[in-house]
């Protein structure tokens, strides 16, 4: 990696998310071969908001995961320093802070509105002249080109007519490749298409802007807004995931053993998550949280500082989002395990004496999917909508790594403020809403195609 | 009844053991009372007798489940595991960390919240169901495919949104209510009225969409078909026959939320600046005030747990082919 001049940096959140993405992978792939699977996905995808809802997802679990492949970039050598020596910068970047072209590097000095040129708030200057004046000051990364300040919006207007070309082109190589791919499908591609047409013309134009422009301000210490909203998808993704994957295992397994083995079995998982549940979430989730940062504020030497340290606390997050979540799945589960074990398949399963884990494993685990899969994308986006709240109290995502929720906490009073600072607000809002909007609608439809009772009264309506 | 409702009382008793266990073992055993103290006291005056100090003076310095020296009963009661959470059942909440008395705090914060939750309970209830109707009214139409894609809209915004757009717009803009505060003697309702709408209108999208989904389901019975060869009008047929029938799910699903409007709303009542149990919960988790928090979990895991029972006497009221055994 040496002559590459990076040395990449693997934090665990980072390694997560790829070993989730392969085991997802690989289930869907070996899902492809039941029939009846494939039909209730292709009842999702015939339709153009399936298809539509599906794109928006995947643009997001892309950047999120080009957001997670982090290094650190090789200085150049100081004078006199011994050659074969690499020396790597304290700054951990990621592949998507790469591809847009140094968006977070520029930093003013505090707030700045969408487009403008000068700062938002009076300071202290010197004029031509070296008098002490209190003015508004010119920001340092907006519109340094222009000749005239008056042009700014005619510049504007230029630079993205030409973004849009660019945008355009690369959309069209884009879907001209999948079209030739994917031309007999039956599927309604073309609305996946115009979304990537859209989703592409919008980051060109956002990274192509953002060299001369802060197209939604800075905040209060100066960073760029769009980049921060743009960082919180790593967050909302990760946290929606990782947290649905440490409580799917708990919740399958004792859901199914109580359902199915009964007696004693079923009375301790009963125990279990009615004690779970009737303690309230939030003081459960803010107090095991408390622990954890009480844990690493008296224990500095377990994590080196900064990313490492904030990458446990999420990881740490997750985790508990998980376990204290997995009791309404759980009880889903066992109930419908309950009734399935009363069908003759499993009744005649026994007869024949088939083992036990044999029967949980080909008889009652497949037949229980469906609702697995409903909570998987149902939870993703109220986890999303959790990690809001719980940065607003204090107990969420460290803040030294974006997220909404930090966004929304950090300007959540600067609506009163006279002009109000609206674009922070809009930045996180824009953002999350459409990755919980897209989750959303995905989830209606995957219910409505998996689940029986829904199909049930479809046809019978 | 009465001995369904009291062998569920007693079946409550092992849960509320379990949910003092459990958050005992959080705070104390993670967090050792030496911790406590340090972050209590603050880092400049971390001394080990400052600490012996802050622990004996909170009840802090005995063993956690077992003390050894003490002979007889108070082996078993002369430790922190019995003072601080086996108290807890005779709704003995003692002091928080800072000296407060908490049943005192409980029982002045308690009002405030009711105060907000209970309106906004009844009238998001109210306001759902209106709203449910309406859109059933228009069931297979296209405006009916286009409310459900505002209500998944509506569900989509982040609550903290619902209340920053709130004060911004209503106290803000407009001017007509004050942005937070809460001022019992003057004029109360000038105070509620935000909170309440914001709320109400919250809810609006999970709400009504999980009513009509309800109302549909009533809506494909047979007796809705009886009712329409009878030559009912589509009118009398919803508010005649779908409405009732529905409102058995909608009643015996609410029923569990009651007992917890106690608590009230954390968000809600700290952006509002409302002195309610909501407040209370955030304050304490904020300045890491765990005798509070502890007091706190256990009242809202009781009023959960009536919430159960509640709900299973409601079954009982609204459906009489339901039998409790």
């Amino acid at each position: 990696m040496g002559e590459l001049g990076i040395k990449p940096v693997l934090l665990w959140s980072d390694a997560l998310i790829f070993m989730l993405v392969m085991v997802l992978s690989t289930f869907f792939y070996r899902l492809r071969n039941d029939p009846q699977t494939r039909d209730r996905w292709s009842e999702v995808f015939s339709q153009r908001l399936g298809m539509v809802t599906c794109t928006v997802i995947m643009v997001y679990v892309g950047i999120a995961l080009l957001d997670s492949l982090h290094f650190r970039r090789a200085l150049a050598n100081p004078e006199g320093a011994d050659a074969m020596e690499v020396f790597y910068d304290n700054k951990v970047i990621s592949v998507l802070d790469v591809m847009l072209d140094g968006m977070g590097d520029r930093f003013e000095r505090t707030y700045s509105a969408p487009f403008a040129l000068k700062s938002f708030e009076k300071s202290d200057m010197k004029d031509a002249q070296g008098r002490a004046v209190r003015d508004f000051e010119w920001l340092e990364h907006a519109g340094r080109h222009l000749a005239n300040p008056q042009d700014k919006w005619l510049d504007l207007l230029r630079l993205s007519a030409i973004a849009l070309v660019w945008g355009l082109a690369a959309s069209g190589l884009v879907v001209g490749l999948q079209w030739v791919l994917l031309r007999g499908s039956a599927y309604p591609w073309y609305a996946s298409w115009l979304v990537q047409s859209v989703v592409i013309c919008f980051m060109v134009w956002l990274v192509y802007i953002s060299r001369y422009y802060h197209v939604l301000g800075t905040d209060q210490g100066g960073a760029n807004v769009a980049y921060q909203s743009l960082k919180g998808i790593r967050t909302g993704v990760l946290l929606g995931t990782l947290a649905t994957l440490v409580m799917l295992p708990i919740a399958v397994t004792l859901g199914v053993m109580a359902g199915y083995f009964k007696g004693w079995v079923d009375d301790v998982v009963q125990y279990l998550y009615t004690t779970l549940s009737s303690i309230p979430g939030i003081l459960l989730i803010a107090a095991s949280v408390l622990l954890f940062q009480v844990y690493i504020d008296l224990n500095p030497d377990v994590f080196s500082v900064g990313m490492e340290k904030a990458d446990a606390r999420f990881i740490a997050l997750c985790l508990i989002l998980g376990l204290t979540s997995w009791s309404s799945l759980c009880r889903l589960i066992r109930a419908e395990t309950l009734k399935i074990s009363q069908l003759g398949y499993v009744q005649a399963a026994h007869a024949f004496g088939v083992s036990h884990r044999r029967i949980l494993g080909r008889h009652i685990l497949p037949n229980v999917t469906h609702i697995i899969l409903i909570t998987f994308v149902l939870d993703f986006s109220a986890l999303v909508l959790a990690e809001a709240v719980l940065s607003y109290i204090g107990v969420g995502i460290d803040p030294s790594m974006g997220s909404w929720g930090n966004m929304i906490n950090g300007a959540r009073s600067e609506l009163s403020r006279e002009p109000a600072v609206w674009w922070t607000l809009t930045g996180a809002f824009f953002f999350m809403f459409t990755l919980v909007l897209a989750a959303n609608l995905f989830s209606d439809m995957v219910r409505d195609a998996f689940d029986p009772r829904s199909g049930a009264r479809r046809s019978g309506a | 009844m009465l001995a369904y409702i009291v062998r569920r009382l007693l079946y409550a008793i092992p849960i509320l053991i379990g949910v003092n266990l459990l958050t005992f073992t959080l705070f104390f055993v993670v967090n050792s009372p030496d911790d406590m103290a340090a972050s209590q006291l603050g880092d400049k005056y971390v001394t080990p007798e400052a600490i012996a100090n802050w622990k004996r003076k909170n009840g802090y310095d005995k063993p956690l489940f077992i003390n050894g020296e003490a002979g007889g009963l108070a082996a078993l009661t002369d430790t922190i595991f019995y003072t601080k959470s086996v108290r807890l059942f005779a709704f003995d909440f003692g002091r928080s960390e800072s000296g407060r008395d908490i049943t005192t705090d409980v029982s002045t914060r308690m009002w405030p919240s009711l105060a907000i939750a209970l309106p906004s309970f009844v009238l998001g209830i109210w306001v759902n169901i209106c709203v449910a109707l309406m859109v059933v009214m228009f069931r297979g139409t296209t405006l009916d495919r286009w409310a459900v894609f505002v209500f998944v809209c509506l569900m989509s915004i982040s609550y903290l949104f619902y209340i920053i757009g709130g004060q911004y717009l209503v106290a803000k803009q407009w001017m007509l209510v004050p942005v937070s505060g809460f001022d019992p003697a003057f004029e109360p309702w000038k105070f509620l009225l935000l909170p309440v709408l914001v709320s109400v209108v919250s809810g609006i999208g999970s709400g009504a969409r999980w009513y009509r989904s309800l109302f549909l389901e009533e809506a494909g019975q047979d007796y809705v078909r009886t009712a329409r060869a009878k030559g009912a009008s589509e009118i009398s047929i919803l508010f005649r026959h779908i409405l009732p029938n529905a409102m058995i799910p909608i009643l015996t699903g609410i029923v569990v939320l009651i007992p917890s409007l106690f608590m009230g709303s954390l968000l809600i009542e700290s952006f509002f600046g409302i002195p309610g149990l909501g407040s209370y919960m955030l304050d304490s988790i904020r300045s890491q005030d765990f005798a509070i928090v502890r007091s706190m979990v256990f009242i809202g895991s009781i009023l959960y747990i009536i919430g159960l029972i509640l709900t299973d006497i409601s079954y009982t009221l609204v459906d009489p082919r339901v039998r409790l055994n």
